[in-house]
């Protein structure tokens, strides 16, 4: 109960619960979809709905062989192979580069910045269905359709503006007299990035890093382009599996797939505290 | 200090060199350190992704395969009038003649076929025949050989196509993709009512994506204004509602609604619990545009949520609190103080929702079932099944276009350098 002073009025007062009702109810159409599908994962006949024992909460209305089909099913433990594989090489591409060139980028005297940027930025501005398409035109034309290195390049061109935005933000509030200071005690500049840098910028790093991996982990369209059958990630079966039969098994990785992305969650939560006590940041 | 200065006067450093080249000099040289980090990251965007965007430009505009599959038979038809109404002279029959042979031989008729056929119908099964049957022509005349062959040759038409569609390059697919056509004798014509559709998509993509966007600011304005509203404490509580959503696979999400709203699914299934709807008069809530604008709006609310969050979170509290004690009514004071204030939020989230939605192609096609897709969905279709890809890059092109478009409008209003994530 909110206190209110004294000088209130009722229609203020009915104001005050009725918006936090209307606010209630939207984030209730926010987060139900998610918690939905976890209890229809469990469900023991086939439908993407509550059955009468289930409401009952009857424990033969519920079942984990969806889940065990997830992990038993050659289809789906290639998607997951196939997701870890892809999403695992296209990070570790595009966060070498794009750390590199958010290092570049945030040097005060670097010519054409602003062309540059919006370069390097242009995947993430461009729609996905029009990068699948020109990817999809351009690695047929050399032979790059339908083969992992395909996907995992076009992946890391689609994460890298993630990586360089980030990271360019951990940069601002960078002191660039540690540089000179690890300079002047006769460190070597591999050493200063080593030392001084990278500790530094790690957090903003990781985080580029966890975008490009859920970015890559997540993305479909250029998968069903760049790819084939034998490139199918899991979003890639989820997307099929919907389109010919439903099966439960879909909603079990959705549900597996919720708590991945909580874990995520956490992760870069952590990150950006971590990163802004480290550089003396006020946090809000 | 004879060691600082030159002989005109001008500051030297230690080893002799003026002063200004060698600040110049060093300028030059962290300039090219800072491009040279820059470097691999710009060339490996510039070969995997901007080279395959330029493909696409090019092949939207690209049509060699007429001339490289018949190239006797194209240089012979620039001495034939198509406006006129004879038939080409015996030199272009023979040319197609010879044109023909190769092709039947290397197998291309088919495609020269397929590409003319999207301009006009009937061209596929005219080469397929035509190819089949060039290699009974033993000897000339071969005007009436080849219209014996297949009565198609013998048509004005056919070569008013071909004269028209020769060139290297055509913008034949753009006219296509605003519902227009080449017509026979030169000139763009509308297509066919019954064969319009590529405007109506466009607009029915933006109308949705303009729907989708209201739909996100009615929602997500109040949320976002809670959030700013509460303590810290517990609007980052509130904010895992918002970013959990964020970071959840967009084919979770999808799913989701599929069981939710579909026939069977747990919303008709609710309403028929409470009796709000009779089992056999469920309400169509998938495979429609309502469909697609539910789910869209889910998916892609907490774009629009936090950048009003981002904004509502620097307005001072104080302002709206002048206002009332100044006499203004609560009503007023946060139409007249604090609304104005969030208008570069609202700006920036509704041009972010706006750009994201109309390329959408996943949830469109999901939910959206034949009156809630958008024109990428058409763009898919062209590549994965009518392999119209002339088309669905000259669609994909437009689309490219209004996205630049309003991304330049979104740079003018938020700047590239302010987009935050998480």
């Amino acid at each position: 109960m909110a206190a209110f002073p004294p000088y209130t009025s009722i229609p203020e007062r009915i104001w005050h619960y009725a918006f936090r009702v209307i606010c209630g109810c939207i984030f209730f159409f926010l987060i139900f979809p998610l918690v939905v599908v976890v209890p229809l994962s469990f469900n023991a006949v086939p439908f993407f709905t509550f059955t009468q024992e289930m409401l009952t909460f009857d424990p033969a209305g519920y079942s984990l062989k969806w889940y065990e089909d997830f992990f038993t099913n050659v289809n789906w433990q290639g998607a997951v192979q196939n997701s870890v594989i892809i999403a695992v090489f296209a990070t570790l591409l595009s966060t070498t580069l794009g750390t590199v060139a958010a290092l570049g980028l945030s040097r005060p005297n670097l010519p054409f910045k602003t062309l540059l940027m919006s370069v390097l930025i242009s995947p993430m501005i461009v729609p996905l269905i029009i990068s699948a398409a020109g990817m999809f035109f351009f690695y047929s034309r050399i032979g790059l359709q339908g083969t992992h290195v395909g996907v995992i390049l076009a992946h890391a061109a689609l994460g890298t503006p993630f990586v360089v935005i980030t990271v360019t933000a951990t940069l601002v509030g960078f002191d660039n007299s540690l540089i000179r200071a690890a300079t002047g005690l006769g460190a070597s500049p591999t050493t200063t990035f080593f030392k001084v840098i990278v500790p530094l910028i790690l957090p903003g790093v990781i985080s580029g890093a966890l975008f490009a991996f859920i970015t890559s982990f997540d993305e479909v369209v250029v998968v069903l382009f760049v790819g084939s059958f034998k490139q199918r990630t899991i979003p890639w079966q989820m997307f099929s599996g919907i389109r010919e039969h439903i099966s439960p098994t879909i909603l079990a990785v959705a549900t597996i797939l919720v708590l991945v992305s909580i874990a995520l969650l956490v992760t870069v939560e952590l990150l950006r505290r971590r990163g802004e006590r480290l550089r003396g940041v006020q946090s809000t | 200090m004879t060691d600082v200065t030159g002989t005109n006067g001008e500051l030297v450093t230690a080893d002799g060199r003026p002063l200004r080249a060698s600040l110049a000099r060093a300028l030059r040289r962290q300039k090219l350190q800072a491009l040279l980090l820059v470097a691999p990251l710009f060339l490996f965007i510039l070969v995997s992704f901007v080279l395959p965007i330029a493909d696409m430009l090019f092949r939207s505009v690209e049509n060699s395969i007429v001339a490289k599959v018949l190239p006797e038979t194209t240089t012979a038809l620039r001495s034939w009038d198509p406006q006129g109404d004879a038939l080409p002279g015996e030199e272009v029959y023979a040319a197609l003649y010879r044109d023909m042979l190769i092709a039947a031989k290397n197998r291309t008729a088919t495609r020269v076929g397929q590409r003319l056929n999207y301009e006009s119908s009937g061209f596929s099964s005219l080469f397929r025949s035509s190819a089949r049957k060039v290699k009974r022509i033993k000897a000339g005349p071969y005007k009436p050989a080849m219209i014996k062959a297949h009565k198609k040759w013998g048509k004005l038409e056919t070569w008013q196509v071909i004269a028209n569609y020769n060139a290297r390059y055509t913008p034949g697919y753009f006219y296509a993709a605003v519902d227009a056509r080449i017509d026979t004798d030169g000139g763009v014509t509308m297509q066919d009512e019954d064969k319009r559709i590529y405007v109506n998509l466009f607009l029915r993509t933006l109308g949705l994506s303009l729907t989708i966007t209201l739909a996100t600011l009615v929602l997500g304005f109040p949320a976002a204004y809670l959030l700013a509203l509460l303590p810290t404490a517990k609007s980052n509580l509130l904010l895992i509602l918002v970013l959990l959503p964020f970071w959840t696979s967009l084919l979770v999400r999808t799913t989701a609604w599929i069981a939710l709203l579909q026939q069977q699914g747990v919303i008709n299934e609710f309403l028929v619990f409470l009796s709000i709807v009779g089992t056999d008069d469920r309400p169509r809530l998938i495979h429609n545009q309502v469909g697609t604008v539910i789910a869209m709006t889910h998916i892609l609310l907490p774009f629009m949520v936090l950048p009003l969050y981002s904004v509502m979170k620097t307005i001072p509290k104080s302002y709206v609190r002048a206002a009332i004690s100044l006499g203004a009514h609560p009503w007023r004071a946060f139409w007249a103080v604090y609304f104005p204030s969030t208008v570069p939020g609202i700006g920036a989230g509704a041009i972010l929702v706006f750009i994201l939605a109309i390329g959408y192609y996943i949830t469109p096609d999901l939910v959206g079932g034949t009156s809630g897709t958008f024109i990428s969905n058409r763009i898919a279709l062209h590549i994965s099944s009518s392999l119209n890809w002339g088309l669905a890059a000259a669609l994909g092109v437009i689309l490219l276009g209004i996205v630049l478009a309003l991304y330049l409008l979104y740079d003018k209003i938020v700047g590239i350098d302010n987009m935050k994530l998480g």
